[in-house]
């Protein structure tokens, strides 16, 4: 078997950056984010970057690091309004920026990483998201083409992973990270816990092994809340 | 006049025993607290969850665990978890029933606009073209006028789309506007109480059948 483990996130992406280059990068908001592996970018000074994540973090976290550093050159996103410092670069003209619909960013990644090059959908005829795209009718219904998503580098966060890279994702944190984790033609996980071969049930596993060439399990993860909302507890 | 909660009150009364609903951010996610007794609804959560539950009890917060507001939540005994492709396949692929979302505008044709003010900063879509082009029905909770009085339920939206005839139901703080088809023209079903029809023509620049 090929050796999947890594000691830590440096080391797993060590030979893989290069200046202009694609990256993928899993989670929802601030949940399921790689947070080691989007600090090993940051110190790599890895530069000129194009982004695809649903959302680019908040200031001084998540992918936020590295606008903070002007690493990234690029975004394919569904949604920013968390972040100042994206704000005043793109509104400076020093950061570019594509919104995708969040179904169909999801269904771009995934037709990248199943080698389908372009599919129809609905979402967004007669809107700006549709200007230059190819139209076409399906059943007296007008879709618009949408192209896969593939890029040089996945970094996606799971729960557990097997020496195999076979990954378990946990509640919500799984979000973007098995698309992106197909459609990398290098993908690298960062885990919360490694565990013995075998000791996964075959029929739970989330991302199979084939799709993950490096993995590692990643240290003093933040998991930072966004929205912290509670309710109160009735009095008996 | 209606309130925010009286609104939402009225829209959760357009839910349906057995639905699959997603609920927006902001006055639609007031819908669950107004479920009615006997209707059992689940809750589509577009980051990738279905059976969302109440927040939790101050210090059971998991970061794992969010909704697309990315507020912390809970799960239930009917609670699902899957990829953001799952979750916009049941989306896209019209399998859930009702999304109750906010507008900036809504035309009488059913356009709606809830994405983008042009010149100001643009957070983005995120799920909210995919859901006003894929669920069955789409209802807008929105005030009937803008903090300048301008009306919100126009003869052609002036803000960039989210979706294109689309819109089957409004219900305003002063009115609850449908039709009964896509392509159909929007009437009156109710007015709030102390709203006159007269009122609520000279509040709206939209065309609706009495």
């Amino acid at each position: 078997m090929a050796n999947k483990l890594y000691p830590d996130a440096t080391a797993a992406l060590d030979g893989l950056l290069f200046d202009g280059m694609t990256i993928m990068s899993g989670g929802f908001g601030l949940c399921g984010i790689p947070e080691n592996l989007i600090a090993a970018l940051r110190a790599s000074g890895v530069k000129g970057l194009t982004c695809i994540s649903n959302n680019a973090g908040v200031d001084g976290f998540g992918l936020g690091l590295l606008l903070e550093t002007r690493q990234i050159a690029r975004m394919i996103s569904s949604y920013v309004g968390e972040n100042k410092e994206f704000e005043r670069q793109y509104l400076a003209g020093e950061l570019q920026l594509e919104f995708n619909p969040q179904g169909t960013l999801a269904e771009r990644i995934r037709a990248g990483g199943a080698g389908i090059p372009g599919f129809y959908t609905k979402t967004g005829v007669g809107t700006l998201v549709a200007q230059g795209k190819e139209h076409k009718d399906f059943g007296g219904e007008t879709y618009i083409m949408e192209t896969g998503l593939v890029a040089d580098v996945s970094i996606v966060k799971a729960w557990k992973a097997d020496p195999y890279g076979n990954l378990v994702f946990r509640k919500t944190a799984r979000n973007f990270n098995p698309m992106m984790a197909t459609a990398g033609k290098v993908t690298v996980a960062e885990v919360e816990e490694l565990v013995p071969a075998g000791s996964l049930d075959p029929d739970h596993v989330h991302t199979p092994g084939i799709f993950v060439q490096r993995l590692f399990v990643g240290t003093d993860h933040e998991k930072r809340i966004e929205q912290r909302t509670v309710r109160q507890r009735e009095a008996v | 006049m209606w309130t925010r909660d009286n609104q939402a009150a009225r829209a959760a009364q357009e839910l349906r025993d057995g639905f699959y609903v997603n609920l927006g951010i902001g006055m639609p996610t007031l819908v669950a607290n107004f479920i009615p007794a006997g209707v059992d609804v689940t809750l589509q959560s577009e980051n990738g969850m279905l059976g969302m539950g109440p927040f939790p009890f101050a210090g059971e917060e998991d970061p794992d665990l969010i909704n697309a507001g990315k507020q912390t939540i809970t799960e239930l005994d009917r609670t699902s978890y899957f990829s953001s492709a799952d979750s916009f396949a049941m989306i896209r692929g019209g399998h859930v029933d009702l999304s109750i979302l906010g507008a900036m505008e809504v035309a009488d044709n059913g356009d709606i606009a809830n994405w983008m003010i042009p010149g100001k900063m643009v957070k983005g879509m995120g799920g909210a073209m995919d859901l006003v082009a894929g669920v069955k029905k789409i209802i807008v909770l929105m005030e009937h006028n803008a903090r300048d009085g301008s009306p919100k339920f126009r003869q052609a939206c002036t803000l960039p789309l989210t979706g294109k005839g689309v819109v089957d139901m409004v219900i305003s703080d002063l009115a609850v506007l449908a039709r009964p088809a896509k392509g159909a023209a929007f009437r009156l079903i109710e007015l709030a109480p102390g709203m006159d029809l007269d009122t609520l023509r000279a509040r709206t620049e939209g065309h609706f059948e009495a």
